[in-house]
């Protein structure tokens, strides 16, 4: 990765953003996890909303999946740090308000990293759900449907309690929000 | 409202270790979380926007009278009964007033209220769930239902108290005002409370106050405890 940035930077400018600058920052943010679901990169949850050269350095503009976010210092940190190791210097990573976050921004990728973890997924939604779709979760061990909902709160604000009555495991959801 | 957050935030917080069963006290730590963030959130944006202090400033070293919290969230928990009936009777007015500001002028607030709403739709579906579900349990569990719901009435009408700027907001297309609000919220809340086999008491005369910085000898005592870390604290600690 570094290679190509340092490649494509122009001569009369050191910073490495080029022509391809803002795709390998994107690449980058791959590497930059959630730290609740630490499979999970905030680029599959749908968290950033913009990578942007400035003046100065570049701009990377998120959004936090709850209002009451409390690892949101930790991913803006983690966030700044990863960029700042593609070799730029005034990185700015600002909360962007224009764009609100629901569950439908969790990219398919991030669906099955979610499974995988061990975690039901939210069904695409659309801005439309009601206590059904709250209630209804596939189970991520066994994939059977005949499950029911405990709670609609869990461990964090973005889960839910369930339980699979066909391999009687109790699992979390992530939420459709 | 930010008040009303901050100060209803703290109240459920103290849930935590004490729900009647596990899956409860979870709800009541989470909905606890999302208040206290909502309460930042709102804060924030009088920092931003008009130059108040510093969120921890407003929310930890202001005196009772200047706050504008509605007499209903500063109750204490008592039982669970109790709690739970103020939980449904708030958040459901809660949940309006942000679905009502989704669309006010002040961009602001209209940004943050998208977002908001979609967190409380959470908090009003755990509400319902068990306030359906104790009003048609057994004989006890609906009479202490019926009883906090007669208590806690005439406070859940001073959540719509209004304030001297209700015409202002109205005109300015920031806010639709209180009695829109009232309306809208006993039409959502009727048939649920009649689903719970309860009756709306007949007798009311709404408890304002609070919003003027009025308030019981329930508010101090909570504001006490909640500064009482960072008051243990030179001045600036960094946390």
């Amino acid at each position: 990765m570094k290679t190509e940035v340092e490649n494509n930077s122009v001569a009369t400018n050191t910073s490495p953003w080029g022509r391809t600058g803002g795709a390998a920052i994107y690449k980058s943010l791959e590497e930059v996890m959630d730290p609740e679901i630490p499979t999970l990169s905030v680029i599959d949850m749908g968290m950033i909303t913009g990578v942007e050269e400035t003046a100065t350095g570049v701009r990377v503009k998120m959004i936090p999946t709850f209002t009451a976010c409390p690892a949101i210092h930790v991913i803006k940190d983690s966030i700044q740090k990863k960029v700042e190791s593609l070799g730029y210097e005034n990185v700015e990573v600002q909360l962007d308000d224009s764009i609100v976050w629901d569950s439908d921004r969790i990219t398919p990728n991030g669906k099955i990293l979610l499974e995988n973890f061990g975690l039901g997924t939210p069904q695409r939604h659309c801005g439309n759900f009601g206590m059904e779709e709250i209630a209804h979760s596939k189970c991520p061990h066994c994939g059977s449907e005949d499950t029911t909902m405990n709670s609609i709160f869990g461990s964090t604000l973005c889960r839910s309690t369930h339980f699979c009555f066909s391999c009687k495991q109790a699992f979390e959801r992530f939420k459709p929000v | 409202m930010a008040d009303d957050e901050l100060i209803y935030g703290h109240r459920m917080s103290e849930w935590t270790g004490m729900g009647p069963i596990m899956e409860e006290d979870i709800a009541y730590s989470s909905m606890a979380q999302d208040k206290i963030g909502h309460a930042l959130a709102n804060y924030s944006i009088l920092e931003k926007e008009f130059q108040t202090a510093n969120p921890d400033k407003l929310a930890f070293f202001r005196k009772e009278n200047e706050l504008m919290n509605c007499q209903l969230v500063e109750l204490s928990n008592h039982e669970y009964d109790f709690s739970l009936v103020r939980h449904f009777l708030f958040d459901h007015a809660d949940f309006i007033r942000y679905e009502m500001l989704s669309t006010s002028s002040f961009a602001p607030l209209a940004q943050l209220s998208k977002k908001i709403k979609g967190e409380l739709k959470y908090h009003v579906l755990h509400a319902d769930t068990w306030l359906t579900r104790l009003g048609n349990a057994t004989d006890e569990s609906h009479a202490r239902m019926q009883s906090a719901l007669n208590e806690l009435w005439n406070y859940a009408l001073g959540i719509f108290e209004p304030s001297d700027f209700e015409a202002e907001l109205i005109a300015q297309k920031i806010f639709d005002g209180e009695k829109v609000l009232q309306q809208k919220w006993l039409e959502k809340i009727s048939p649920i409370i009649e689903k719970a086999n309860l009756k709306i008491p007949s007798a009311t005369a709404p408890v304002y106050g609070g919003r003027k910085g009025y308030h019981t000898e329930h508010l101090q005592p909570l504001l006490t405890e909640m500064a009482e870390v960072i008051n243990s604290e030179a001045e600036g600690t960094e946390w």
